[in-house]
């Protein structure tokens, strides 16, 4: 095949490599993208994307079942039913209709896609292995967009019962029992959903809860929500491997006794690694940290004309930072003058209820050695999340004791993950408590909690 | 109403061209005759340019810190009755004096919000004592040696923002951080006015515009950004002129030798202590010019200076030395003419004296100048070891170095010794160094053994 030569090559057209690459295309730069799979990467193929419709899904089949029963609303319905094969089919609707919106982006601002998987020969050259041979390109700047990928654990290798998040959203039936190794975001998200939908679900954590990443005023309504749904959850536990008939995880509890979990499904959710492996890195022996590319500031790897972005590059492992870093990249490459200057990435765990993030927890303010002001408003204060009957939860916000800088924004709380745009707009903006207290937060809606919040902070909250 | 243009005089000693260090009025002022005009610098002294007319400024052909040749024109004044320009001189230069006229009234404003820090005027008549090249003065300016300033620009304006603490991120919004990347502005060095010190998009304006200058890096020390713009005029710019020439000029080859003045120290101190009051107080420089009188004596081609451009070293018989000194405005070098013709208590007699005149701005032009051979010292300061810049056209020059007592090998105990290190440079062009280390080991052995300086033969 003939060799192709390009200003800008991408491997990997996930959020960050796709969005790298329109962006390089709206700046006039002659851009090619290398995808093996369909484009989307994890986030539209088997990650952000299908999880939100799982758990959409979940959401209402349980609300369904909640109706069947004796509700405030009075509402009564029969008991419901789930075709998940048909859930699955509007799931893979949404993902295939992305995919193709994806692919349509890339064709419009003038982006050559090439399927295949690529490796690097040197430097400048990657070789791509595509269904109709060997294809050579040649790059002036190349960018790793490669992401990540499930962990697996040496004694419970995915396949059969033992599955990855992966499997998890195409599962053709409702498992009757599902264990769940690691009690991270992406396990509770995905084993909230499958409890909503009928499966008697264990989660196993190593840590002394779950949600380790997060402070314990955070983790409390979702361990209380997950309670209520009827999820087991195994703290200071350790999974130990299958039974030897296969049909149960091996588990030893956190009070050292070994216990079996009967299992249709072992759903593994352990973390995610960087894929860092047969691409070729070895060629160019780029630097390392830990499992990761090391990048600076401008995502420049270190080697010359060889950027890196998104989850190959660390923590945390999001969509919307391989977005910004792909952006900034393609900036970069056209000449214009750019370095990473977030203030935050605000993180979503769609668990139920939600889990909001943006800035510094008041733990981590502390430790940064600010003395702060922090406080919180209730949703059961809330007269939006009143009619919603969603009143677990609140919005917290931890500010600087000196001038009342806003440092971070978290909240819990169902349906808050709306409520993240504008904490991160407050952080980025500088924002002090009384910019926040002094906007006008439409009423009725959650949001309002926000802004009373910080006027709780400052010490005058109307609503409490 | 006529014009009439003063141009630069010849201030003598076939100089060329000079540099305009002072107008002494402004364009519109009335001047009457013999009224100082300007100051402008020659080699090392500055001349005076009295107005030879009653008039009014009208022009001024230059700003501080130009050189101008002999014969441009450097002022015009209207004077009543006939100038000294044709008609026709005057429509060719029209166009061009009107635009140096809006140069020079600037230049003048400028001027005028200068500092003057003049030293008291006091014309010298040149006394020559002795045979020394001296120059004829030209019959319409008087000599003198100014203390100027250099001008200095006025500090920009600082403004303090409120403090950011060290290693903080500036605060700003996204589109300001943008644009300040763009610019290339480091959002650490700009004050942030709005709440909580964010910066904003007016701050970053006041930024480009220069009004605030004032960084943040915390703990209550602030990083100083300004910049002080001190033009290199006079004789500061003199000064630059010559160690450039020098140092570009000439290869120097520096050598450092310790010397032993133990001796020399106890003859001096008895020569101070027996002095009749009428003499003056010896210090170890009479010792050192007269030991430099013998050393050249028997190497006359140190005592010399070397015409690159016409290929010639002129040695001289006489020995003139020149002696740096550092007086307020900076470095200048009287010289002691005939060295040889003055015996100690005359050395020390005239390095006195011009010493004097250096500090207080009135030798002549003939005391700074004429130099064969030169002697630098930093005094107290003298660190262990210089490398001395040889006074251009010059082929050497000898530096003292600090005395201090040190343990000495006699040969069979340390003894307390006065030692001294010398530091002679050379123009290895037409100095070897086998010979530059015989007149450094003369000066050595005469500073060493003390009455060798005094024997004849």
């Amino acid at each position: 095949m003939k060799e192709i030569k390009t200003k800008l090559l991408i491997i990997g057209a996930g959020p960050g490599g796709y969005i790298c690459a329109i962006r390089a295309g709206q700046l006039g730069i002659d851009t090619v993208i290398i995808e093996a799979g369909k484009p989307g990467g994890t986030c539209l193929n088997v990650g952000c994307i299908p999880s939100k419709a799982l758990i959409h899904a979940a959401e209402e089949f349980e609300k369904a079942v909640h109706f069947s029963g004796d509700n405030a609303l009075g509402i009564s319905a029969s008991a419901p039913k789930i075709n998940l094969k048909k859930t699955l089919e509007w799931k893979n609707g949404i993902v295939s209709r992305l995919n193709s919106g994806v692919a349509g982006l890339l064709k419009k601002h003038g982006v050559k896609t090439v399927e295949g998987w690529a490796k690097f020969r040197d430097g400048k050259t990657v070789a791509v292995e595509t269904p109709t041979g060997t294809q050579v390109i040649r790059a002036e700047y190349i960018v790793i967009a490669t992401g990540s990928a499930p962990i697996e654990l040496p004694f419970l290798p995915f396949g059969g019962r033992v599955i990855s998040s992966t499997e998890a959203l195409s599962l053709n039936e409702v498992p009757a029992k599902l264990a769940v190794v690691g009690g991270g975001y992406i396990g509770l998200e995905l084993g909230i959903a499958y409890a909503k939908l009928g499966s008697e679900v264990t989660v196993v954590e190593a840590a002394k809860a779950v949600l380790p990443l997060y402070d314990k005023d955070l983790i409390r309504p979702v361990t209380k929500r997950m309670k209520e749904l009827g999820i087991k959850v195994l703290t200071g536990a350790k999974a130990k491997g299958l039974s030897s008939k296969g049909d149960a995880l091996l588990v030893e509890n956190g009070s050292g006794k070994d216990v079996k979990i009967p299992a249709d499904k072992i759903l593994v959710t352990v973390g995610r690694k960087p894929v860092t492996e047969g691409w070729g890195l070895e060629e160019i022996d780029l630097f390392m940290e830990g499992r990761f590319i090391r990048i600076n500031d401008r995502c420049e790897t270190s080697m010359r004309g060889i950027y890196a972005i998104g989850d190959v590059t660390g923590e945390p492992m999001l969509a919307h930072r391989a977005m910004a870093q792909g952006e900034m990249v393609a900036e970069l490459i056209t000449g214009e003058k750019r370095s990473w200057d977030k203030v935050c990435i605000p993180a979503v765990c769609f668990t139920d209820p939600e889990i909001v993030t943006a800035g510094l927890s008041p733990d981590e303010a502390r430790a940064r050695g600010y003395e702060i002001k922090s406080d919180l408003f209730p949703l059961q204060a809330n007269g939006r999340a009143m009619s919603m009957e969603r009143e677990e939860g609140f919005v917290r916000i931890v500010a600087r004791a000196d001038n009342h800088l806003v440092l971070g924004i978290q909240a819990v709380g169902s349906g808050v993950s709306e409520l993240s745009a504008s904490f991160a707009l407050a952080l980025e903006m500088g924002a002090r408590l009384e910019d926040i207290a002094a906007t006008i937060h439409a009423h009725p809606t959650q949001s309002e909690a926000l802004q009373e919040a910080a006027l709780r902070t400052l010490g005058h909250a109307l609503h409490i | 109403m006529g014009e009439y243009v003063i141009k630069l005089p010849d201030v003598g000693e076939g100089v060329a061209e000079a540099e305009i260090v002072e107008w002494e009025v402004a364009i519109g002022d009335v001047v009457q005759e013999d009224m100082v005009l300007a100051a402008v610098m020659t080699d090392k002294a500055t001349v005076e340019i009295p107005s030879p007319v009653d008039g009014r400024v009208i022009w001024l052909g230059a700003e501080p810190g130009d050189i101008m040749s002999v014969g441009a024109p450097i002022i015009r004044l209207e004077v009543s009755g006939e100038g000294n320009v044709s008609a026709s001189d005057k429509a060719a230069k029209g166009s061009e004096a009107e635009v140096l006229i809006a140069k020079a009234a600037k230049a003048a404003k400028d001027v005028a919000a200068e500092e003057k820090a003049k030293a008291s005027i006091a014309p010298v008549s040149a006394k020559a004592e002795t045979t020394a090249p001296a120059s004829a003065f030209v019959a319409d300016v008087r000599t003198k040696v100014t203390i100027e300033k250099p001008a200095a620009s006025q500090a920009r304006r600082t403004v303090s923002g409120p403090t950011r603490a060290e290693g903080e991120k500036p605060l700003a919004s996204p589109s300001v951080r943008k644009r300040a990347k763009e610019a290339g502005v480091d959002l650490r060095q700009v004050p942030g006015t709005g709440p909580a010190g964010r910066i904003s998009h007016e701050d970053l304006d006041a930024y480009f515009d220069g009004s605030t200058i004032t960084t943040q890096s915390g703990g209550g020390l602030q990083a100083n950004t300004s910049v002080t713009d001190i033009k290199v005029v006079g004789l500061r710019r003199k000064i630059a002129e010559k160690m450039s020439i020098s140092k570009s000029r000439i290869p120097h080859i520096t050598i450092v030798e310790e010397v032993d003045m133990t001796a020399l120290e106890e003859l001096r101190g008895t020569l101070n202590k027996s002095k009749s009051d009428d003499k003056p107080k010896l210090t170890l420089l009479p010792f050192l010019m007269r030991s430099l009188v013998k050393a050249v004596g028997e190497q006359p081609a140190l005592n010399a200076i070397f015409d690159d451009e016409a290929g010639v070293v002129h040695q001289y018989g006489g020995v003139h030395i020149g002696m740096a000194a550092q007086t307020p405005n900076g470095l200048v070098v009287p010289v002691i003419k005939h060295a040889e013709a003055r015996d100690i208590w005359g050395c020390a007699a005239e390095v006195n004296r011009l010493a004097t005149a250096a500090k207080t701005g009135t030798a002549t032009r003939e005391e700074l100048g004429g130099s064969t051979i030169t002697i630098t010292s930093l005094g107290p300061l003298g660190a262990i070891a210089t490398t001395p810049v040889i006074n251009h056209p010059e082929v050497a020059i000898i530096g003292v170095n600090k005395m201090a007592i040190r343990p000495m090998w006699d040969g069979t105990t340390f003894v307390p010794r006065k030692m001294m290190n010398i530091s002679a440079s050379f123009d290895h062009r037409v100095i070897d160094g086998w010979d530059a280390a015989v007149f450094v080991q003369k000066i050595k052995s005469l500073l060493e053994s003390p009455a060798m300086i005094f024997m004849e033969g």
